[in-house]
């Protein structure tokens, strides 16, 4: 899941100065599980919106919707009465959601309410981890289960570092070094031998560095015709 | 085998070698750099050039290599990942060498959060074990990475660091092995305080072989003080240092002269360790000693 955290309350205030008819919107997936912009969130954060508008005379009128997915333009159609006769949007979703969200409705201004952090899980109650470095081309079956390029904080393909002392990463005594959890995953898996030859550099071209990527499914994509069957929905 | 550098023939030779660190400036002059020259100079083989050691800018390390080279000292190129991706260390190395640089130590470099940029971008395209496969590649097949072929290829002794105070222990020696694979000619440690540790590392070492391999160069700094100690201890990543050190040093009447001297006994106690083939000292801002601590270690007259 996509892992995202609130901004600073004063940063989404500024953000919003000037602006009038306001929708907060959340969204139900993954920003709902790590508790960032689901229902309750929302509720939370146009009060206190509400709350900062008396007080400081900014005469914000706020609603709140909530998307089932805000990554989807299905779901975020459904958004359009709610939009109607509103000039922002302040999108609790992560930046993919906001991206939709403006890229449907491209006369209103739609503000990130959050910062979107990593590809991760839920580690225990109220502790969430950056998992996967969605790096294009994984390498999970050569170290144990356990991704180098976003658990290691130098990407490490043939680590651990050597600031890495105690299971601990040099740059935090918070993080777990990836690396010490790769070698003990192999070791209880009996292949530590996957440790023992180079991993020659990696290419980086299925990643970021390739540029934007966009996967294609040909099976999926639709003709023209269909497209036109479909009656231009969006 | 011919050598390809000064350290390279005295390693060859079987003479105990001796390697020493000098610290880039921060500054654009090179002033400091032709003082240690001056200062150090017939005191080791062949001198570290640090790169933007614990993450903060200061003069390159190349640009300070070819300083000593000018000065007559032989440099070894320290060159991180964390700064450059493999276009532009490749391109680096090939500069370096024309520069007359043949010693290059391949490490991962501090991480970036350790330095006064800590909201810099990080680059960690290649780490230091590929970085090794690249410049051997360079030297061996005389093509870059890609294949292409280089008119001239660099000569080049490859470093490469060990660390055996860093966890997991028994993975220690596995990397050094991986390291000795991608193409380290030479190895320096970290600083070496804990001998028991040093010892049991360098038993491993041996057990594998890797000792005929790869020519190992023990670690050493000496201290100024136990505060010093204690900051290395505590601050400093993958370093360990025994409270009989910090002790030694606090209870000492001239705590620098007490730093001199266990560091002196280290080198004597490191050059009767079976597979250690040369020290290297890092004289951290206090490299005037160098000199000295040769001397008294009987390395060099």
């Amino acid at each position: 899941m996509i892992i995202g955290e609130q901004k600073r309350l004063e940063e989404i205030s500024g953000m919003l100065d000037g602006h009038r008819g306001i929708l907060i919107a959340g969204c139900r997936s993954c920003v709902a599980i790590c508790l960032a912009g689901g229902e309750k969130e929302v509720a939370v954060m146009a009060e206190s919106l509400r709350l900062i508008s008396s007080l400081r005379g900014k005469g914000w009128e706020i609603e709140e919707a909530m998307v089932e997915r805000q990554c989807e333009k299905e779901w975020v159609a459904e958004l359009r009465p709610r939009i109607e006769g509103k000039d922002c949007v302040l999108s609790l979703a992560c930046g993919v959601g906001a991206q939709t969200v403006q890229a449907m409705y491209p006369r209103v201004r739609v503000l990130p309410g959050l910062n979107t952090s990593n590809m991760g899980a839920p580690e225990e109650s109220g502790i969430f981890v950056e998992k996967c470095g969605g790096c294009g081309d994984c390498v999970l079956h050569l170290t144990g289960g356990i991704c180098p390029i976003a658990r290691c904080a130098k990407s490490l393909l043939n680590g651990p570092c050597g600031g890495s002392q105690g299971g601990k990463c040099e740059v935090s005594p918070d993080t777990p070094c990836a690396w010490e959890e790769i070698y003990h995953s192999l070791e209880s898996l009996g292949r530590l031998d996957l440790l023992e030859e180079p991993i020659p550099p990696k290419s980086w071209l299925p990643a970021r560095d390739g540029g934007p990527r966009r996967i294609v499914r040909k099976e999926a994509v639709l003709t023209e015709e269909q497209k036109r069957l479909k009656g231009g929905k969006a | 085998m011919s050598a390809r550098s000064g350290l390279e023939r005295t390693l060859l030779g079987g003479k105990f070698a001796v390697t020493a660190e000098i610290g880039p400036p921060k500054s654009a002059s090179a002033e400091s750099v032709r003082r240690h020259a001056h200062e150090m100079k017939g005191s080791a083989d062949a001198f570290n050039l640090t790169d933007n050691q614990t993450a903060m800018s200061r003069m390159s390390s190349i640009a300070c290599a070819a300083v000593l080279i000018q000065e007559g000292l032989e440099p070894v190129v320290q060159m991180t990942c964390r700064d450059r991706n493999r276009i532009a260390m490749q391109s680096d190395i090939l500069g370096a060498s024309a520069l007359g640089v043949r010693n290059v130590l391949c490490i991962s470099g501090d991480h970036q959060t350790f330095g006064n940029m800590k909201e810099a971008k990080n680059v960690y395209d290649v780490d230091s074990v590929q970085e090794l496969m690249i410049l051997r590649k360079m030297r061996d097949e005389g093509r870059l990475w890609s294949g292409d072929e280089l008119e001239t290829a660099p000569e080049l002794f490859l470093g490469a660091a060990a660390n055996p105070f860093a966890d997991p222990f028994e993975f220690r020696v596995t990397r050094l092995a991986k390291k000795v694979k991608a193409g380290a000619d030479f190895i320096q440690t970290q600083s070496i305080y804990d001998m028991d540790r040093f010892e049991r590392w360098m038993a491993l070492v041996r057990a594998r072989g890797l000792h005929e391999k790869v020519h190992i160069l023990a670690g050493v700094m000496p201290l100024k003080s136990h505060k010093v100690a204690l900051y290395m201890k505590n601050k400093v990543a993958g370093m360990m240092v025994p409270d009989t050190v910090v002790e030694r040093l606090k209870s000492a009447k001239d705590a620098k002269e007490e730093g001199i001297r266990l560091c002196v006994e280290q080198i004597e106690h490191l050059r009767t360790i079976e597979g250690v083939k040369g020290v290297h000292i890092m004289a951290m801002a206090w490299e005037e000693k160098v000199p000295e601590i040769v001397k008294r270690a009987g390395l060099r007259p």
